[in-house]
């Protein structure tokens, strides 16, 4: 695909990173979080890509993207919406956000909408607690959420 | 000028999103109009007071404002700072009678006594020098002048501090330990990864202190001869560590870190080694396997990490609130330590208190303090009049404790004997709408996706109980289910690796424990006494109540409500979905659920 072409051409950032770490033991995680924050998911070219520069079997690398939960395989969408599922949340509702943005997106956790806009994600505690329940939308929190207010949250992306 | 008042904006992650940046950039804006050079404007870590924020604090008059907007900023500096009179709108007072409430007077505090959490809240944690101020660094002086290796573990275990990150082992013997191995190499590890859902106690340390922290690894390493430590965070933590890498080029610049400490000929480096989101990296070996860019699988123990552990070699590991600890212990002694708390454990603890509390957030009190104190003193009570239910400690890894224990204090003892565990300090309050056996599978199914799979007693035994619990909650369960609970979750305390699969089962025994009738009720009547369980609930229209005003039609998003305008409504329970909205949205309590 087109677009998988442009993705799989590294920053410069990242390829400084990458030389930076090459040579230090037990480099895998931070190497991939790095790539990680420049294509928000390890696309198989990249991993494969990583493979070679690191010379580390892909099996290798695959055993660790799948084992943690941060690193994804597939592209979330441009505004990932990520549900906080902690225990506080849960107890306050954290569920039936996650319900309603499905049915107001018309997609299930972990799907992409059509236009690549939205995505959902359900996540582990993000330690906003006091604000329960809580969803975090590239990095801004809102909280003390309600069905009601989901509405309000998504306006503020459906333009940008 | 020096500065004479200050004004504190609590930057933790709680107030920050509702604008404390803002807050912040408009008071400093503000006190630039009015020319008032004497005040300085600090951002400091989090105060605590989560619930009610964001949060501003003033010194030295001790005011606290609650509940703040960026908008408030020119209202407070002209009414308070400048003209003396405080912005009585603002203020925090549990009973609104708008006195002005001194930031001690508060009952949220006045319980409290802060170790870990000595500089949050008060110092701007980017700042080394505010650090230093409050006797930062006085410990690695101390240590590094004053006090050989021995007198620093004669000094921990005068003082009787235990982990704090769940298990309580003493920590004067875990240094002891690693201090005593022969090795060419060692290593010192601050376990940031805080998992557990619900508790953002190291979150709020790292965030507001970090500089207590690299202290205290640098005070480890001198103590057990290592060069090299690691923090190893929650990618999910990034203020925390910028905030960390900020710290550790102001105090390598002051030679506070790095070759030659302080001048003498012990040097010590820290760096930051980033999770990815695993609960199970919590523990231990899985935390050093990750360290050395592995899947976090924990291995058999011995060997303790304090003989093979980071690439082999002695590693120390502590977590970031045992860390926060050690400074003070040096300087104020083990002995004025050990005073604080209660026989069994020494010292303070932090705990997150969370879900139906009025005054969520971060508290610190000693060791002793009853739960009782901690929900309704510092707590405020549960909101919305309802009654009290349990508390849940330890996580996934620890239990509930009825109403009846309130009066317990907490320890490490008293918690275990209660069925729970004190774990990292996350305190999760549940009332009556809370069902004892949908949160047992809340914590079963967290523990369940977190498994590496490594033993089977935890692979299988985990989805096994998960299983029985879902079977339970829609109706389905049988009597002999709750023996096979138990059965298995013995089994899996004993037999699993590491402690995730021991543990694992807590929430479920201790639910068991105090409340076998709610398991019954779904058992037996097939009916859930919290209203919780959605496969065992309905919807109902009271006719008397029903004035027919169609709203709950209108909002069904499945269209079963049938009805004519001013008729009473019905609900046809084929097709309802149970979402709740018809009984969230009906202005006559005429829905009510059964």
């Amino acid at each position: 695909m087109a677009s998988d072409i442009k993705e799989l051409t590294f920053s410069q950032e990242l390829v400084s990173f990458i030389e930076e770490w090459k040579g230090k033991p037990g480099n895998l995680i931070m190497i991939l979080h790095k790539v990680h924050e420049e294509f928000s998911y390890i696309p198989r070219d990249v991993a494969k890509k990583i493979s070679e520069m690191l010379e580390v079997p892909l099996a290798k690398i695959y055993g660790v993207i799948t084992f943690y939960h941060y690193f994804k395989l597939t592209k979330p969408g441009k505004f990932n919406i990520q549900v906080c599922m902690g225990t506080a949340c849960y107890l306050k509702g954290g569920e039936d956000i996650i319900q309603e943005l499905e049915n107001i997106l018309g997609i299930g956790i972990n799907q992409v909408t059509d236009d690549g806009k939205f995505s959902i994600e359900a996540v582990r505690c993000v330690g906003c607690c006091g604000l329960a329940p809580v969803a975090v939308v590239n990095g801004k929190v809102f909280g003390s959420l309600t069905k009601d207010k989901l509405s309000e949250v998504l306006a503020e992306y459906e333009n940008k | 000028m020096n500065p004479e008042k200050f004004i504190l904006v609590c930057n933790g992650a709680e107030c920050r999103n509702p604008g404390a940046e803002e807050i912040y950039n408009n008071l400093r804006h503000e006190c630039s109009i009015h020319n008032a050079d004497d005040v300085q404007v600090i951002r400091t870590g989090c105060l605590g007071f989560c619930a009610h924020g964001p949060v501003v604090k003033t010194l030295p008059d001790e005011t606290l404002y609650a509940g703040v907007t960026p908008e408030d900023a020119a209202e407070i500096v002209e009414n308070h700072i400048i003209n003396g009179k405080k912005v009585e709108r603002l203020l925090y007072n549990k009973n609104e009678s708008k006195q002005n409430v001194k930031v001690d007077n508060a009952d949220f505090y006045q319980k409290q006594f802060r170790i870990v959490l000595r500089n949050c809240g008060i110092i701007d944690p980017e700042n080394i020098e505010e650090y230093i101020a409050r006797d930062g660094y006085a410990a690695l002086e101390k240590v590094v002048f004053d006090m050989n290796p021995d007198d620093i573990i004669a000094e921990l275990k005068s003082a009787g501090l235990r982990g704090r990150g769940g298990a309580g082992f003493p920590t004067w013997m875990k240094w002891n330990f690693t201090k005593q191995v022969e090795s060419d190499e060692k290593f010192v590890v601050c376990n940031a990864d805080e998992g557990d859902p619900g508790a953002y106690m190291d979150r709020g340390t790292l965030e507001g202190d970090p500089h207590s922290i690299l202290e205290a690894m640098t005070i480890a390493g001198y103590c057990i001869g290592a060069k090299k430590g690691y923090i190893y965070i929650r990618a999910e933590y990034p203020l925390a560590i910028e905030r960390l890498q900020k710290g550790m080029e102001d105090s390598r610049a002051l030679g506070l870190l790095g070759d030659n400490i302080l001048g003498s000929d012990f040097s010590f480096d820290i760096e930051i080694r980033l999770g990815a989101g695993a609960f199970v990296c919590g523990e231990e070996t899985a935390l050093i396997a990750s360290i050395e860019g592995e899947r976090g699988m924990p291995k058999p123990r011995p060997p303790f990490p304090s003989v093979k552990g980071v690439w082999g070699k002695p590693t120390l590991i502590n977590n970031v609130e045992t860390w926060a600890n050690i400074p003070v212990i040096i300087t104020r002694g083990g002995e004025w330590f050990s005073k604080i708390g209660t026989e069994d454990s020494r010292g303070t603890k932090v705990f997150a208190l969370t879900g139906k509390i009025r005054n969520s957030g971060l508290v610190e009190v000693p060791m002793g303090t009853t739960l009782r104190e901690i929900v309704y003193d510092i707590g405020g009570g549960i909101p919305g009049d309802k009654a009290f239910k349990a508390v849940q400690t330890g996580g996934p890894s620890g239990g509930v404790i009825p109403a009846e224990y309130l009066d317990t204090p907490i320890d490490y003892i008293h918690l275990k004997e209660l069925g729970s565990i004190m774990g990292s300090g996350g305190m999760i309050i549940m009332d009556e709408d809370d069902c004892m056996v949908d949160v047992a599978k809340f914590y079963l199914g967290f523990s369940v996706d977190e498994s590496c799979g490594k033993c089977s007693p935890c692979r299988i035994g985990g989805r096994t109980l998960y299983n029985i619990l879902e079977k339970i909650t829609t109706g389905n369960g049988e009597l002999e289910d709750i023996e096979k609970l138990k059965t298995i979750g013995k089994a899996m305390q004993t037999a699993s690796l590491c402690g995730l699969g021991q543990t694992a089962p807590n929430p479920i025994l201790s639910t068991l424990k105090y409340f076998e009738d709610e398991y019954l009720a779904h058992i037996k009547n097939h009916r859930c006494p919290s209203k919780k369980c959605k496969e065992l609930i309905s919807f109902h229209i009271l006719a008397d109540k029903c004035v027919g005003c169609t709203i709950c039609a209108k909002n069904c998003p499945v269209n079963v409500i049938d009805g004519a305008v001013r008729e009473v409504h019905t609900i046809d329970q084929s097709g309802c979905i149970k979402c709740g909205k018809c009984f969230e949205v009906c202005k006559f309590n005429a829905v009510f659920i059964k």
